[in-house]
């Protein structure tokens, strides 16, 4: 059974002010998903949601300075971005980046190949990412256009879970996912998520502002996430707790921390 | 319809589309063309046509001072139909395609001492390509030579560069009547030649001409090519594919002037590059003149900039003297491969020197699909793939 564990995760971020320095984000961690949970992760802006997505998928901006991230008891840290992914992380991005000259086919056919270590049949494959596609909403010219350039938002983040469904990763992170969508569009997304989750071989990491995405994708533990840890944490109980309170609590607790 | 677009990052493009009765395009060089150098002033780097070219790198070419001294080994391997002559440069045939428009094009004219006549006779119609094969030895060399298809005739000509020397040169592209012409010219010189060279195409009546320059290797190249239309119902499709790295100077300026009835024209060049002062300029002047109604033109300019240190120049420039035209519009853009994109591929299992890979050959793959010699774009494909392994 795939576990992600994360223990004390520390993180900095360069400031690019040589007067300030390094600022620290993540302030010790500590989280377990294993395979088949759900854990929405909630906070206010800036309390470092986000950071800790990117940190555990590697990105270059983010300097891990303490603490420890296995998946399976392999040392995630010591892991190439790539690498990461290939030992079955996957990270949805808020803001998807456009990669002008590759095809989303492709794309999604390089990624495939690396990931499942050798290249897809061609004639299962088209037919997976077509049925894939449609499950989705998106046309099939889509998949002839270059990865995310002329995107709009809502298609973004189809493309994003169409990812998720095709590379079938051990542990997917949302970074909010839910964000910029119109209602239409955060249900088809959603759908594709739970489809995902109900063949019960994934662990997801909800990132999330708003309780909106929780209407459809419920989650098994519920995380409030303020000044770079986890304050609190509980059942799905607790999402409808900060619907009707808000952050304010934990923002002013961290305040006079 | 017209349309630009830029995406400048660290690099610069401009694009301008005039409507006016006085040619800018005539207008902005300093001479008339001419075939004597006397007719041109020594360049000081000022001038429209030069600012972007390193003088001091030009090895004399520009001022004068070049003594043809060198020696270029030429290897011309061609079906037996065709004919290839060396011939005086009293010849008719020279010239004839156009005129040197700048100072090393004129240099070139009243330097070279025996110029090259390659012949594909009236109606033959080729079906394995002409091969020019011109190794640089070292030194100075100047040389003219025309390629003359004649009315009817089908022929891909290939004209490969490689080795090391200072090259100006006129090359001369006839296209008869009906004719159709595919030209693919490879510049895969060592990183110390200087290659200037303008290239004369004259296309006639409903004939078709296509090129696609490839551009790898060289310290300096600078090539000019320039269509003319001598009837109606002319095709020109001109592509280019440039791989600019670290210290390099490749240059791109063309010309399509259209002054006959209902002739087409589509350019697309692409170029990558990487490392320190790694310098593309692209300069696409598209010329639609009032007797030329029924124009159908298209220019496009795509930069890829692998690494920090490279600088682009793109600058399309339409001119468009009749409104009785079924199309014309140029676009220019120049995007970066950054840290981001490849952390989003990466992020997909992609490692990152495939994720590199993945990048420059999708961006180059529709230009590298026009080539349709398959030795060339499998040297180039491997060649893409070469200087990629140095960038890591």
């Amino acid at each position: 059974m795939a576990t992600l564990e994360i223990h004390d995760l520390h993180v900095t971020v360069e400031t690019g002010d040589s007067a300030t320095g390094a600022r620290e984000i993540l302030k010790g961690v500590d989280l377990t998903v294993k395979q088949g949970e759900t854990h929405a992760i909630m906070g206010p802006n800036g309390s470092g949601k986000s950071t800790l997505a990117y940190s555990l998928a590697g990105h270059p901006k983010y300097t891990i300075t303490g603490g420890t991230v296995t998946l399976d008891g392999e040392d995630v840290l010591e892991m190439s971005v790539d690498e990461r992914a290939r030992a079955g992380l996957f990270l949805a991005m808020q803001y998807p980046v456009e990669v002008p000259g590759v095809s989303v086919s492709n794309f999604l056919r390089t990624s495939a190949t690396a990931i499942r270590g050798e290249a897809p049949k061609l004639r299962t494959w088209v037919k997976e990412v077509k049925a894939a596609m449609e499950q989705l909403s998106m046309d099939t010219s889509f998949a002839e256009r270059n990865v995310n350039e002329g995107f709009s938002g809502g298609e973004k983040k189809r493309h994003e879970i169409l990812q998720l469904e095709l590379l079938k990763p051990k542990i997917a992170i949302l970074d909010e996912t839910d964000s910029g969508l119109d209602v239409d569009a955060l249900r088809v997304v959603s759908e594709g998520v739970n489809r995902v989750r109900e063949g019960g071989e994934v662990g997801t990491l909800l990132i999330t502002h708003y309780t909106r995405i929780l209407r459809y994708i419920k989650p098994d533990f519920v995380h409030v996430f303020a000044n770079g840890r986890i304050a609190e944490s509980g059942g799905a109980e607790l999402a409808d707790q900060l619907e009707a309170e808000g952050y304010d609590k934990y923002v002013k607790g961290g305040a006079t921390a | 319809m017209a349309e630009a677009q830029n995406i400048p990052a660290g690099s610069t493009t401009a694009g301008a589309i005039a409507v006016a009765a006085e040619s800018t395009v005539a207008t902005r060089m300093s001479a008339p063309p001419s075939f004597d150098v006397a007719d041109f002033p020594v360049p000081n780097g000022r001038e429209e046509e030069w600012r972007f070219t390193p003088l001091a790198r030009l090895r004399g070419l520009h001022d004068g001072t070049a003594v043809a001294n060198g020696t270029m080994k030429a290897q011309i391997d061609a079906p037996d139909v065709v004919t290839v002559e060396s011939v005086e440069r009293g010849d008719a045939r020279i010239g004839k395609a156009g005129t040197p428009v700048d100072r090393i094009a004129a240099q070139a004219f009243s330097s070279f001492t025996k110029a090259t006549v390659v012949t594909v006779p009236k109606e033959a119609v080729l079906t394995e390509p002409v091969r020019v094969a011109l190794h640089g030895e070292g030194g100075t060399t100047f040389g003219h030579t025309v390629f003359d298809v004649q009315a009817f005739a089908e022929a891909v000509v290939v004209i490969d560069h490689t080795g090391d020397g200072v090259r100006a040169a006129n090359v001369d592209f006839l296209v008869g009547d009906g004719a159709k012409l595919t030209v693919v010219s490879v510049q895969d010189w060592d990183d110390t030649a200087v290659h200037v060279s303008q290239h004369n195409v004259l296309i006639g009546r409903d004939a078709t001409f296509k090129s696609i320059i490839v551009t790898f290797g060289g310290d300096l190249v600078r090539l000019h090519p320039r269509v003319t239309y001598a009837g109606p119902g002319g095709e020109a499709e001109l592509f280019g594919l440039y791989f600019t790295d670290a210290g390099q100077h490749q240059e791109h300026r063309l010309l399509v002037d259209h002054s006959a009835p209902h002739c087409k024209s589509n350019v697309v060049y692409k170029g990558a590059l990487q490392g320190q002062d790694a310098h593309a300029v692209w300069i696409g002047d598209v010329l639609i003149e009032k007797t030329a109604e029924g124009t159908d033109t298209y220019e496009m300019n795509r930069n890829l900039v692998l690494t920090d240190g490279a600088r682009v120049d793109s600058v399309p420039n339409l001119e468009i003297e009749t409104g009785e035209i079924v199309g014309a519009g140029h676009a220019s853009a120049t995007g970066r491969f950054d840290d981001e994109q490849l952390f989003y591929l990466q992020s997909r299992g992609i490692p990152a020197d495939e994720a590199r890979r993945l990048v420059v050959r999708g961006f180059f793959a529709e230009l590298v699909q026009q080539i349709g010699v398959d030795d060339i774009e499998e040297r180039l494909l491997s060649k893409i793939e070469t200087e990629l392994q140095g960038s890591v």
